[in-house]
């Protein structure tokens, strides 16, 4: 299915978001996700089902004022 | 100083941005003596350098405050605060809801809203505001403990705008930490904020553009000390008119 990761269009085959994590190779432990604008825990990524034209934003730390 | 139920020496907070190199911001992280830095979340990018990052901060041994920079809504700010808690570790977060794009102006009334949010789901809110004493008074009510008014727009460098403004909160808020957030470029400007009797001050631009970083980070350090100790000393009243420091009594007739 479609799904926009970080505002990019990516063809995913994995159902759950953490699934999809590991298909598109974000493993890294200091990450977070929102779907649609919503948090997702890292403990509920495995029961979150993922739909056709959802929106994942993967944030990570970077610098800041 | 004590925050949150966090006792703090040093009197500084610093930002980790826009610094030339990871080298120089640990450096002049060390060089500010500051015990809190403030980060961000932005989306991962395909080379991961966020691990890196939080890597080299966690080395710093400072104490974490994640920001909500860019964040122009409250479900935005709040999820953004959702985010870094569960990166960082730590419920502290400086909220920031941006009304305007060009002056990065607080949004009050969002601010407000999601400090109410927040900190009914356990945040320890520091909201980036203005100097509005009723604005201050429904951010205590929404549950913080912290007021962060700004000194002038993020990263102008201005200094601090409306002094009367800060007095005022001073005055208002008598036992609410008080922290001076944005605006301030120079090491006097510091001082300003610190002989008005703010009990800290955050910055970020002004030692990460300066041309040492490393060396404006311990004048900024040097600054928030002295100008601490200089409200605390109570300096003199301001007079009208010139009046002779050295003893009239016993000067010679000469002429």
């Amino acid at each position: 299915m479609k799904i926009t990761l970080n505002a990019e269009t990516r063809e995913i085959q994995a159902t759950t978001l953490d699934a999809a994590m590991r298909e598109l190779g974000l493993t890294s432990q200091a990450l977070a996700t929102a779907l649609n604008g919503a948090f997702v825990s890292r403990a509920k990524r495995v029961d979150t089902l993922l739909t056709e034209g959802d929106r994942i934003e993967v944030l990570a730390p970077m610098q800041g004022g | 100083m004590e925050i949150y139920g966090t006792k703090l020496d040093s009197r500084l907070f610093l930002g980790t941005a826009q610094y030339p190199s990871p080298k120089i911001l640990c450096d002049a992280i060390e060089a500010s003596r500051s015990e809190v830095i403030t980060v961000s979340l932005r989306r991962e990018t395909s080379e991961g350098s966020g691990s890196g990052f939080w890597q080299l901060l966690q080395q710093t041994n400072t104490r974490i405050l994640p920001n909500t920079a860019g964040c122009h809504s409250v479900q935005e700010a709040v999820t953004t605060a959702q985010m870094a808690r569960e990166i960082f570790g730590t419920n502290w977060i400086k909220l920031e809801v941006i009304g305007h794009a060009d002056s990065l102006q607080p949004d009050v009334f969002g601010l407000v809203e999601a400090a109410r949010i927040l900190s009914e789901d356990g945040f320890k809110v520091f909201p980036y505001t203005t100097e509005d004493l009723i604005v201050g008074e429904r951010l205590l009510q929404a549950g913080c403990d912290v007021l962060m008014p700004w000194g002038a727009p993020i990263g102008s460098g201005q200094g601090l705008r409306n002094p009367d403004g800060l007095r005022a909160m001073r005055a208002h808020f008598p036992d609410t930490p008080l922290i001076v957030d944005a605006g301030i470029g120079r090491p006097s400007d510091a001082v300003a904020a610190m002989e008005l009797g703010m009990d800290a001050v955050l910055l970020n631009t002004a030692v990460a553009k300066a041309g040492d970083p490393v060396a404006m980070a311990s004048a900024m350090a040097q600054a928030v000390t002295a100008g601490r100790q200089g409200y605390q000393a109570e300096p003199m009243p301001r007079r009208d008119m010139a009046v002779p420091s050295t003893p009239v009594l016993g000067l010679a007739d000469l002429a």
